[in-house]
């Protein structure tokens, strides 16, 4: 494929909650500095591979290696180590609604790297600043800020200590077109600024479409599908297809009762 | 179902339950020994729970003491001039002050613990901090463990003065004592050990606490339903984890 050395490699990745086998054997690489989106149906286990990979879930198999480090068995201290370079940005924005904006974005420096509060207040400062938003936003509680600027200061948040790798959990979720573009726009000008790896899920093909070098389907646990962008539209795979284009009708069948819903 | 199969099964479950919450206990109360130290979530919670208890567990030991002066009062046969104040202050210092603030604490405490962490695990924001490398025990939960289990004891010897002097105002304004005698009677017959006891209960009870409203918490799950029924639960096993605890140690500390 590409010479550029691979960053994330994940090997047969299983993960199962009771009898739910929701990852069955997940393969998966990300070069450096690549954008690699997963696309899929709701509950395929999209956020789960993401916790996996942070190590917010254990995995039951499988080999996850960052770097050719295999952190999958990692626990406590050396993960948290790994954390160190990656940042996130969860679906909900999960801002601390204890502390305001500037403090949830220079969090790790606070917290985790000991700067001073008055260098990493400029910091945060800073980073606020690259999503747009200005510094007196950095006063306010999360509590008082619409949705997109949660996400936004998700973003700066996720962004501020420089990391290697990026995990956006369904960026776009919830915004107008218009804020979701945005979004777009500052996940793919920040990686491009900071050469980082990233791996976002969405279900917004949109979005899809503006931010990865490359996408991939993850379908009943496993990747069924991989490619550029502009491949998505003409896959050949009857799955990606029915998924790209929205149709209800198709090889995937959701859970839904359909006698039950025509009836209300 | 079999009833000695139910029964069997609740056992198994409740000595489930009592190992996760020592599991989750030990790992709370190291975390904040390892390092590093986060002062300021310490401060917070070392306000929100010791200060501003204060008003509470003062009203609580005011109306305590004043109504078990007259209870005593109504129940001595003889020389009770002498008796009040030394069984007022007994009863406070070993036994009424540390249950009753403690409860206080519990009630006002635990559910509020609970309900904060529960909501920051089911908005992921749990999740966040370990991906921003700091861990949730360090600085959730360490904090709070400590900060309750220092603050309880202070609070309960202000509660110990404040339903001592209770007694005094009765026994003073309303019964007609002398004053002088009420003092000399209590501090003649109280011991060091008296308020030690009171205090040490006091601390256990604060770790009790506070180890109820963060494991409930923590564990919640699914959404405001999940966070409301934690809070419920971690007042409860609280409360319930005080009194336990209280006869316990009052049945060891009175052997000595
Ligand atoms: N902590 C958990 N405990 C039990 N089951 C879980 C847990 N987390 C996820 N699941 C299950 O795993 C499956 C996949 O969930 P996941 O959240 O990864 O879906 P998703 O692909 O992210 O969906 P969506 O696009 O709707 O966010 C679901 O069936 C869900 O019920
Ligand atoms: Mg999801």
């Amino acid at each position: 494929m590409t010479s550029t050395p691979v960053k994330v490699s994940i090997r047969k990745l299983e993960k199962a909650f009771g009898d739910n086998q929701v990852l069955r054997g997940v393969n998966l690489d990300v070069a450096k500095g690549q954008s690699l989106v997963v696309i899929g149906g709701s509950g395929t286990g999209k956020s789960v591979l993401i916790k996996c990979l942070l190590g917010l879930l254990k995995a039951d198999e499988g080999v996850i290696e960052i770097d050719g480090v295999n952190i999958a068995r990692q626990t406590g201290g050396d993960r948290r180590l790994m954390a160190r370079q990656s940042g996130m940005l969860f679906q909900s924005s999960a801002l601390f609604d204890s502390l305001n904006v500037w403090e949830n974005v220079a969090f790790r420096l606070i917290y985790a790297e000991k700067k001073s509060r008055k260098h990493a207040r400029e910091k945060a400062i800073d980073c606020l600043a690259q999503v747009g938003l200005a510094p007196e936003v950095g006063d306010l509680a999360p509590a008082e800020l619409s949705g997109g600027m949660q996400k936004r200061v998700g973003l700066a948040r996720a962004i501020a200590s420089d990391p290697e790798i990026l995990f956006f959990d369904e960026p776009t979720t919830g915004l107008d077109p218009i804020m979701a573009d945005i979004i777009n726009n500052l996940i793919v000008e920040r990686v491009k600024a900071l050469g980082a790896t990233t791996i976002s899920i969405t279900h917004d093909m949109a979005s899809a479409r503006k931010i990865a070098d490359e996408i991939a389907m993850l379908y009943q646990g496993h990747i069924i599908w991989r490619g550029k962008p502009d491949e998505v539209e003409n896959s050949g795979n009857p799955m990606v297809d029915q998924f790209v284009h929205g149709r209800a009708e198709g090889p995937i069948q959701m859970q839904v009762r359909r006698d039950f819903v025509s009836k209300k | 179902m079999n009833v000695a199969a139910a029964t069997g099964r609740l056992t198994l479950d409740a000595i489930g339950e009592i190992g996760r919450i020592a599991n989750f206990a030990a790992r709370g109360g190291t975390a904040w020994f390892l390092g590093p130290f986060y002062w300021r979530a310490f401060g917070g919670a070392l306000a929100r729970i010791g200060y501003a208890s204060l008003p509470v567990v003062g009203l609580t030991a005011i109306f305590t003491g004043a109504a078990l002066a007259l209870n005593i009062y109504e129940g001595a046969l003889f020389n009770v001039e002498a008796f009040l104040p030394q069984i007022l202050g007994v009863s406070i210092v070993r036994e009424l002050g540390p249950v009753l603030a403690a409860l206080m604490v519990a009630g006002r405490c635990s559910s509020a613990m609970a309900a904060e962490i529960g909501t920051m695990r089911v908005t992921e924001q749990i999740d966040a901090l370990s991906t921003l490398s700091v861990d949730p025990f360090k600085y959730l939960i360490a904090p709070r463990i400590l900060a309750t289990t220092l603050a309880l004891p202070l609070l309960v010897l202000i509660a110990d003065i404040i339903g001592v002097y209770g007694g005094y105002l009765v026994s003073v304004y309303a019964l007609g004592f002398e004053p002088t005698h009420y003092v000399t009677n209590l501090v003649d017959f109280l011991s060091v050990d008296d308020v030690t006891s009171g205090l040490l209960k006091a601390a256990v009870f604060g770790f009790l606490i506070s180890v109820m409203g963060c494991y409930y918490g923590y564990k919640s799950r699914g959404g405001a339903g999940g966070v409301g029924s934690a809070t419920r639960t971690a007042v409860v096993a609280a409360a319930v984890s005080v009194l336990a605890s209280n006869y316990l140690m009052t049945s060891l500390l009175v052997e000595v």
